[in-house]
């Protein structure tokens, strides 16, 4: 009561502004959480999940023979030639590292600022950073022309003596996406050690126990270990944060620092990340949708965490859409002939069709969001989320084509089009996104059973009210770290 | 069977030398609820024993404080990985650009910190991150794919619903009964001795 009198605020009234709904939904203990989510691994596979990874895993094979063939032909089997010299290739690079934003972003920041609603999505989406950065990492390493000597991207002492160019940007990206692509696994990977712990313990066959055994590292839920355990998992989102905003960053660097009209803009770095954590949202969105309907995970997939979702997308998709229009006012204002020509262009010039069609997507579809019944409505969310994913891809798009197709000199004008190769090795990275996606689903617990559990134990705290007996050992967790 | 692999014998002696010495590794109690685990970790270390541990399925908060244990020595580990990484970004651009191969592109200079600084912050993360779980790896002995109480049905559990207690037999306070005894006073259910 004596904190009550000092803040002025009735107790009543201060728990009603900082009511919070339940993230945990149904009556439910620490082992109907395990047993759910445990029997989606356990389980038997269904037809279904055969069906669905045969075709995806087609879709993978297909980019493995595209990439192939690349190697075998060149890289003039893709559309990419003067003077849109960065194509489809570059497009699906940056759109792929974008996706993979949202999942550090749940994992990451909103862990830090302590968003619980983060626990039921964290591990689909940590997932899925890793997938897409994998899709990726395909391009550059490709689009460098000889795949083989892809590892002299690498500072390593080769017997040909030559070293990097640290004052590119090209190299700057080398080791953001490597580090940002590790640094994910890890992270990813010491959040699932206890949930693969349970998984042990409840496995029947022989390999099973074998594998996730092996993986589980000996996990025995101590809490010597969980001391040291949360300090990593802490400081790994604490690196993970500015990371995220650093990879993203970086990759419009390699487009702000050339003199390019178009792409030589310092707005860059901060559009850019908002674009991704955009484009990254729709897809979680869209993947968890469907995992939430197929493994039956209403209960903790609640309208709440949609609803969250959405409004990061209409805060992100706003800033989008006003970065969009600070470019254009600033080409104007800037009185840069170039600039200006460059932009008029991207608006009304032969790509205008592309340019309306991010537009179209990108800000006024997730104006629909402003709305709550637009917000808890399945259907139409995930319709938006698939827009927003075609508008972000289209972004990219008309910066890299717009800006390059039509060069200071006009003999040099040119139209970029896709090639065959180029559509069926896109086609062909969803397939190998969509494969370890469903792998991860069928061998991985889906939800963070440890943290959930959290969760829940303090949502049954808070019912039971904070002021019992125990309460002195429950502090908030930001505390646990900080007593001596 | 396969001797050719291991010494000759090896699975014999040392079949033999677990028959001989049958040791007790320490004692294990459940609880069904948290406050019951926080309750019985703070007696524990009230009556001093050192050598016991809490075993939950996911981080109880304030169970390290009633547990008396000291604050984690992690965060001093990692930041040497941070320097480690900044150090080495910094002497490896240096170097390349300056003393291995010093070539000027673009006119640029050969070492300047604002081209110098993204490799700067991701090696300085990566190795962040290395040492953040590594060193959190190696403080908790782990990868430890064998353990004692992995012999008791009963600590399957851990990992879903059930809280335990284990106090180990090389702490200078333990004596068998005795722990079982108090373990049972303090709530425990199932007390069983745990043989390594």
């Amino acid at each position: 009561m004596q904190e009550v009198i000092r803040t002025g605020f009735p107790l009543e009234q201060k728990e009603s502004l900082t009511a919070r709904p339940d993230l945990v939904l149904g009556n439910q203990t620490h082992e109907t959480i395990t047993e759910k989510i445990s029997s989606v691994v356990e389980g038997g596979t269904p037809m279904a999940w055969y069906v669905v990874t045969g075709i995806t895993a087609a879709l993978t094979g297909m980019l493995f023979t595209m990439l192939g063939y690349l190697v075998w032909n060149g890289i003039a089997s893709w559309g990419n030639n003067v003077p849109v010299g960065w194509g489809w290739d570059i497009t699906n690079f940056v759109w792929w590292i974008g996706i993979g934003h949202a999942g550090t972003l749940i994992s990451a920041i909103l862990f830090l600022f302590r968003q619980k609603w983060r626990t039921s999505i964290n591990r689909a989406a940590e997932a899925m950073t890793l997938f897409a950065v994998m899709c990726a990492a395909i391009y550059p390493g490709f689009h460098v022309g000889r795949f083989w000597m892809s590892p002299w991207l690498f500072p390593v002492p080769f017997p040909h003596g030559v070293w990097q160019n640290f004052r590119s940007p090209l190299m700057w990206d080398v080791f953001a996406v490597s580090t940002y692509g590790t640094v994910s696994l890890l992270f990813w990977y010491v959040g699932l050690i206890p949930d693969l712990a349970t998984i042990r313990d409840r496995a029947k066959g022989a390999l099973a126990k074998t594998l996730y055994g092996i993986f589980s590292l000996g996990w025995r839920g101590s809490t010597r270990h969980w001391q040291h355990y949360e300090v990593a998992y802490l400081i790994l989102a604490g690196v993970s944060t500015p990371l995220v905003l650093s990879v993203h960053s970086i990759v419009s660097f390699d487009f702000a620092t050339s003199i390019l009209p178009g792409w030589h803009t310092t707005i860059f770095p901060p559009y850019f990340v908002a674009g991704a954590v955009f484009s990254g949202f729709a897809m979680v969105m869209n993947l968890m949708l469907i995992a939430r309907y197929v493994l039956g995970l209403q209960a903790y997939i609640t309208p709440v965490h949609l609803d969250n979702m959405n409004k990061i997308m209409l805060v992100t998709g706003n800033i989008v859409g006003f970065a969009y229009l600070t470019e254009f006012f600033i080409a104007w204002y800037s009185g840069n002939p170039y600039e200006g020509f460059t932009f008029f262009n991207r608006a009304f010039g032969p790509y205008a069709w592309a340019y309306w069609t991010m537009m179209t997507c990108n800000v006024i579809s997730p104006q629909l969001f402003w709305f709550k019944a637009i917000r808890r409505n399945i259907p139409a969310m995930f319709i938006i989320s698939i827009i927003i994913n075609i508008g972000m891809w289209f972004e990219r798009f008309v910066i890299i084509a717009t800006s390059l197709h039509r060069d200071f000199l006009t003999s040099s004008w040119g139209y970029f089009r896709p090639t065959l190769v180029d559509i069926l090795t896109f086609t062909g990275t969803l397939g190998l996104f969509l494969t370890m996606f469903l792998l991860f689903c069928r061998f991985v617990p889906v939800i963070a059973v440890a943290e959930v559990k959290a969760v829940l134990a303090h949502q049954k705290h808070r019912e039971h009210g904070e002021h019992s007996e125990h309460a002195v050992y429950t502090p908030h967790e930001g505390e646990a770290m900080a007593h001596k | 069977m396969a001797d050719w692999l291991t010494f000759p014998g090896a699975f014999e002696r040392l079949a033999k030398l677990r028959a001989a010495e049958p040791k007790t590794w320490g004692v294990l109690a459940a609880f069904e609820s948290e406050e019951g685990i926080m309750n019985a970790a703070r007696r524990v270390h009230q009556a001093g024993y050192t050598k016991f541990d809490a075993h939950t399925p996911y981080p109880v908060h304030g169970l390290e404080r009633a547990m008396g244990l000291k604050r984690s020595f992690l965060p001093r580990i990692i930041i040497c990985g941070t320097v480690l990484g900044f150090i080495t970004a910094v002497a490896l651009q240096y170097w390349v650009g300056v003393i291995k191969q010093p070539v000027v592109i673009g006119n640029k200079p050969l070492f300047a910190i604002p081209y110098a600084v993204p490799v700067m912050f991701e090696l300085s993360v990566l190795l962040t991150s290395f040492a953040a779980v590594f060193g959190m790896l190696a403080l908790n002995g782990l990868p430890r794919l064998y353990h004692p109480l992995f012999n008791s049905a009963r600590f399957k559990s851990a990992t879903d619903d059930t809280f335990f207690i284990s106090i180990e037999a090389r702490d200078p306070l333990f004596n068998q009964d005795r722990a079982v005894a108090f373990l049972k006073e303090l709530g425990g259910q199932d007390v069983e001795i745990i043989e390594s």
